[in-house]
């Protein structure tokens, strides 16, 4: 796993500084992180990389997962999707399993950090704990709560209320609440195995082994197989396509552990895929970081059809990549793509296949979006942007939350 | 051998966390009463914050309110005014809050038809926690803040010459105020003082500062003690 010193290169010894410098500033205070999977999902990969490197800036940090039943991440699905806006059938019973299972965690997870960051809706009762512990609390929350269903936001919100500040990923999911809500936007690590740099031969290696061939352009959307990210209208805005264009459609995915919906959603698009030979379903183990790293480069447009979506990082590593992103025009996606400027945005099965079409004939407009969209990347959806923002929130905590905060010795000439 | 300042020269850094208040504008009326009330730590992050986020693309766009008034309420014309309010000349928020909004009413006094924007498109206000940080960097003297020029972020860099003329009482930059005060070095203050920091990147400000500083480091004159 990469260290800070190897990011010096890409971010400036400077920024490298400053890190430090805030980390100090921090003396020596603790920071407990839980979410509800170890892998699978941008929260566990932000975490795997975040965690060693807060560590390694001195800032004492661990990682703690919560443990549930089937029963709990059914029910917490039930929950996102609903928070996300969309409409479930969600029974009393449900509330009293989410309750329970928090419950049983509570004597196992060690919440005595000085600073406890709870990810997601799955932990947040957690804080139930804080009144016997007097540390600080944040949430953050990864999806887009712009507008939740009220039932389920009214469970969460008194909980949300008992932490110090919440964490959001774009302005639009701001919420009225009682604690200060802070603009952070997630990030991708570019030393990963899923977004450095590759050689055309290690690219070959992968596809073969996966038996993707290469003699059409690649579309391709990676992502769960969640009804969320449309995966069914990729492959009719695919089908309007075909006709005018040959191309090659990818449909890569997996399933986290805390999502049981998805092998449903991928038996319907393996069944949608088998009417037409150019369209391919992969669903690859979480650890995949290499192949997805490989299957983007190949390709020649990536699309991220999504319905709903918290920040949406697979659109950040395809344009870290330089390629033309056609995406949905929902949560986080705007703050990534200006249409028509860093990628296209979209609305519809429709807009997506006009758009598809466009980019396949034009490559020089699309290798222009690319670009565009590879500097936007590298400027502001950066791990090390993202480390820096967490130190300055912890530090925001520290200093009762002020306006204006002075570190360290200030006397100037 | 260089002469010594009165003072040495301590690199700061400007760091922000962006906090959102909550409050949201969908027309150009709601908009300009959020103006005239939110906190002026709000004006500072739609304004100054975001010189600083933006400083890569030139022409850098001028400032938040600017960009939603043209690209997302289409109102090109109100759009182009705003953006032509020069941020970086103004010695305090206060002041700029009162032109933008006296821009936005004056156009507001001429044109009736109030378009209201659809959901998900509104302007969201946020605030801005700012950080001021002492980094290692200190110099004593000309050639040592050659050297330390070099290595401070660009976030150091805005806040010595931008934020600087919302603090000091002539609205001059700390470079500059150093320069004269600490170092008796007027000529260079004033070189310093004239760039235009507003059609140059921060790296570009960098190279050409340190352009001036090379320029006046091989004069006979300089350092002689």
């Amino acid at each position: 796993m990469a260290r800070l010193e190897e990011y010096r290169s890409l971010v400036g010894p400077d920024t490298i500084e400053e890190l430090f410098l805030l980390a100090k500033n921090l003396n020596g205070k603790s920071i407990l992180h839980v979410n509800s999977t170890a892998t699978g999902g941008g929260v566990a990969e932000i975490l795997n990389r975040m965690v060693p490197l807060l560590n390694e800036l001195g800032v004492a940090t661990r990682w703690k997962v919560i443990k549930g039943g089937e029963d709990f991440y059914a029910v917490t699905k039930k929950f996102h999707n609903a928070l996300h806006g969309s409409q479930q059938a969600i029974a009393p019973r449900d509330y009293q399993i989410y309750e329970d299972v928090v419950d049983q965690n509570l004597p196992y997870i060690k919440l005595d950090s000085d600073i406890v960051f709870i990810h997601d809706p799955q932990p947040a009762a957690l804080v139930k704990k804080r009144r016997e512990l007097k540390n600080r609390w944040i949430w953050r929350c990864h999806i887009d709560v712009s507008q939740p269903d009220p039932q389920v936001w009214g469970f969460f919100k008194p909980y949300v209320e008992q932490y110090d500040a919440c964490v959001f990923s774009a302005p639009a999911f701001a919420q009225q609440l009682a604690i200060p809500q802070v603009l952070i936007s997630p990030s991708i690590d570019p030393l990963s195995d899923k977004n450095r740099e590759l050689s055309q031969e290690e690219i070959k290696v992968v596809l073969e082994r996966l038996n993707i061939p290469t003699d059409k352009p690649l579309v391709t959307q990676v992502s769960r197989f969640d009804r969320l990210k449309d995966p069914l209208g990729v492959i009719e805005a695919f089908k309007k396509v075909k006709p005018s264009v040959d191309a090659r459609l990818v449909l890569v995915g997996g399933s986290a552990d805390d999502d049981p919906e998805g092998i449903q959603v991928l038996e319907e698009v393996r069944q949608k895929a088998r009417e037409d030979p150019d369209i391919m379903v992969l669903c690859l183990p979480p650890t995949s970081h290499l192949e997805i790293n490989a299957i983007q480069r190949a390709s020649a447009v990536i699309l991220q059809k999504s319905i709903r979506e918290g920040f949406g990082l697979t659109v950040t590593e395809a344009l870290w990549k330089g390629k033309p992103v056609i995406a949905g025009a929902v949560g986080g996606i705007p703050l990534q793509i200006t249409h028509k400027y860093s990628g296209i945005l979209t609305y519809s099965i429709d807009g997506t296949a006009y758009w598809l079409k466009q980019l396949l004939n034009e490559p020089a407009y699309a290798k222009k979006l690319g670009e565009n969209g590879k500097e936007h990347v590298r400027q502001n959806f950066l791990l090390i942007r993202h480390l820096r923002d967490y130190l300055l929130l912890f530090l925001f905590l520290d200093h009762n939350r002020s306006d204006f905060i002075r570190l360290g010795n200030q006397s100037c000439f | 051998m260089i002469a010594n300042a009165k003072e040495p020269f301590r690199f700061f850094t400007r760091l922000t966390l962006t906090v959102m208040t909550g409050i949201k504008a969908g027309n150009l009326k709601e908009f300009v009463e959020c103006l005239k009330t939110v906190p002026e730590s709000v004006i500072y992050q739609h304004t100054h914050r975001f010189l600083q986020q933006h400083q890569y693309l030139v022409p850098e766009p001028p400032n938040d309110f600017a960009y939603w008034v043209t690209n997302i309420l289409q109102e090109e014309r109100l759009g182009e005014k705003l953006a032509a309010i020069d941020t970086v000349r103004f010695h305090n928020l206060e002041d700029l809050r009162k032109r933008i909004v006296d821009t936005i009413e004056g156009h507001l006094e001429d044109n009736n038809d109030i378009r209201q924007i659809s959901k998900g498109k509104e302007f969201y206000f946020m605030r801005a926690a700012r950080f001021s940080v002492p980094t290692p960097h200190l110099a004593r003297n000309l050639a040592e803040f050659r050297d330390c020029l070099q290595k401070v972020s660009i976030s150091s860099l805005y806040l010595h010459i931008f934020e600087a003329r919302l603090r000091l009482p002539s609205g001059l930059n700390d470079f500059s105020f150093w320069f004269e005060s600490k170092v008796g070095e007027k000529s260079l203050a004033k070189s310093v003082a004239n760039l235009d920091p507003y059609t140059h990147t921060l790296e570009g400000l960098r190279s050409k500062i340190l352009s001036l500083l090379d320029a006046r480091l091989k004069e006979p004159s300089h350092g002689a003690s």
